[in-house]
């Protein structure tokens, strides 16, 4: 089930709004999440958790401290899946 | 008595209670002898011996904002509301960070939180723990969150002492700011404990008030069928200023925080002293360190929770402090109406022995119909005016005591 950016991106936005209070027009691509978006790192492990609910995509600690930007984000969950 | 520089007033309150989501609200409700207790309707009630319980008048989710709010235990919520009516209340005071502080309390924390979390680990595994269970859990949850929210930074303190941490937050508070750590303190305590297994635990303390059939009548202080407490949750907020303080920035003081008297019973982790040596004593060192003679007191707010020994024991024991003097004070006991809010206890019957002061009248005490009488003292079961004797300006007792052995009493006076 191949989503567009779009996609991501709106389901990233209603993510971030409900774990974190951004309102999901703030979240848009360029944004950093420590510095545009004022977003913790107890907030980046919720909203990790709640990415692989919502696109089915597991996001390990030592890969979610490299996503610091929206983008980020909207690259890891679109990245083709990876066999163990 | 102290200088202006060591004189301790209120210029704020904050509750959410049984009876009122507010202060306004919970004190109309007090003097109208309202109740707050009502059934348990709750699923898991079935099963438990005690099916009532006094919930806070209204959702502390629904008060706050709901990223904030999801992030809180219930009694971090119920704090947070209450700090912040307290700090409105005062008028939204402009103080320097480092000479604000925060002393809130709760007897058991964010219990629920802790068995929420629980059960997640069993049933999904830790990774879907949520990462702010550790400071939802944590006793001194609350202080923080509000310490946060302030942007206090004198210091933050969490004084757990059972049912005794809410008046003791408020005697910490008064402390604090005749040692100079601190201008204004919003000190206080919160419970949120209505849950099956706290009720389980009490009931099998046989603590608890088994009188399911007419839930509004089972919390009676002082009453001959009197078989036990009525579990509350609420919490209850006081801004505490340096008097020079206050004045500088022209706020509206409530009273006087005069004095905090401390004593241990090391009778019996639960059970009270019967000599009641103990609570006599917090009583007399209240009276001492607020330089408040006994003739002073008109009204003393018990801590009175519907149990066969404890309410005999303060009684006598308020009888014993006060001497002759203890004739003619309205003593009441406001757990009839909003049951036991542990931790918040002793701070939301602080805000109400404030306000007795303020309006000059002590609330009722509802359902005693049949006074024990080894009590020792008279007690209010109407409103009753309060007019000082003599020349000194009248003084309002509040008598707070925990499992462990906990005696705090709390002495305000008239502005």
């Amino acid at each position: 089930m191949a989503q567009t950016e779009q996609e991501i991106l709106a389901g990233l936005g209603e993510i971030i709004d409900e774990v974190a209070g951004v309102p999901a027009d703030q979240v848009t691509p360029d944004k950093t999440f420590v510095d545009d978006l004022d977003i913790d790192s107890l907030s980046m492990v919720e909203i990790a958790v709640a990415a692989q609910d919502k696109f089915g995509v597991q996001i390990p600690d030592d890969h979610l401290r490299n996503l610091k930007t929206v983008q980020d984000v909207i690259d890891y969950v679109r990245r083709p899946a990876v066999t163990a | 008595m102290g200088t202006d520089q060591t004189r301790v007033v209120v210029t704020g309150l904050g509750a959410i209670s049984p009876v009122g989501a507010d202060v306004a609200t919970t004190w109309k409700s007090l003097l109208a002898g309202r109740s707050g207790v009502v059934p348990l309707t709750d699923s898991w009630a079935g099963e438990l011996p005690v099916r009532m319980a006094a919930w806070a008048a209204a959702e502390p989710a629904a008060l706050l904002d709901r990223t904030q709010a999801r992030r809180m235990d219930r009694c971090e919520q119920l704090g947070i509301v209450a700090a912040q009516e307290a700090w409105a209340d005062a008028g939204d005071p402009a103080v320097d960070p480092v000479r604000l502080g925060v002393v809130v309390s709760s007897g058991i924390g964010g219990i629920a939180s802790t068995l929420s979390a629980y059960d997640t680990l069993r049933e999904k595994g830790w990774q879907r723990v949520s990462p702010f269970t550790v400071p939802m859990l944590m006793p001194n949850g609350a202080a923080g969150w509000i310490s946060l929210e302030l942007g206090a930074r004198a210091g933050v303190h969490a004084t757990v002492s059972a049912c005794a941490s809410g008046a003791e937050a408020i005697g910490y508070g008064i402390d604090m700011i005749r040692l100079g750590r601190a201008d204004v303190v919003v000190a206080g305590g919160t419970e949120a404990a209505i849950i099956p297994l706290n009720i389980a635990s009490f009931a099998a303390m046989r603590a608890l008030s088994l009188r399911n059939d007419e839930p509004q009548r089972a919390s009676r202080p002082f009453d001959k069928g009197r078989d036990g407490f009525v579990l509350g949750e609420g919490a209850g907020m006081v801004v505490l200023e340096s008097a020079a303080h206050a004045a500088r920035r022209g706020a509206t003081v409530y009273a006087v925080a005069a004095g905090v008297g401390y004593a241990a019973d090391a009778h019996h982790i639960a059970q009270p002293d019967p000599a009641g040596a103990g609570a006599t004593r917090a009583i007399r060192a209240a009276l001492a360190d607020g330089g408040v003679t006994p003739d002073q007191v008109v009204h003393v707010n018990a801590h009175a929770t519907s149990t066969p020994a404890g309410d005999v024991v303060e009684g006598q024991a308020i009888a014993a402090a006060l001497g002759a003097a203890a004739r003619g004070v309205a003593v009441s006991a406001t757990k009839s109406m909003t049951g036991h809010l542990l931790g918040g206890a002793g701070a939301v019957e602080s805000v109400a022995a404030v306000l007795a002061l303020r309006d000059r009248v002590a609330p009722p005490t509802i359902n005693l119909e049949d006074p024990d009488d080894r009590v020792g003292v008279e007690i209010a079961t109407e409103p009753r005016e309060l007019r000082a004797r003599g020349n000194t300006p009248m003084a309002v007792l509040n008598n707070s005591f925990g499992f462990g052995g906990h005696n705090v009493t709390l002495a305000f006076t008239a502005v």
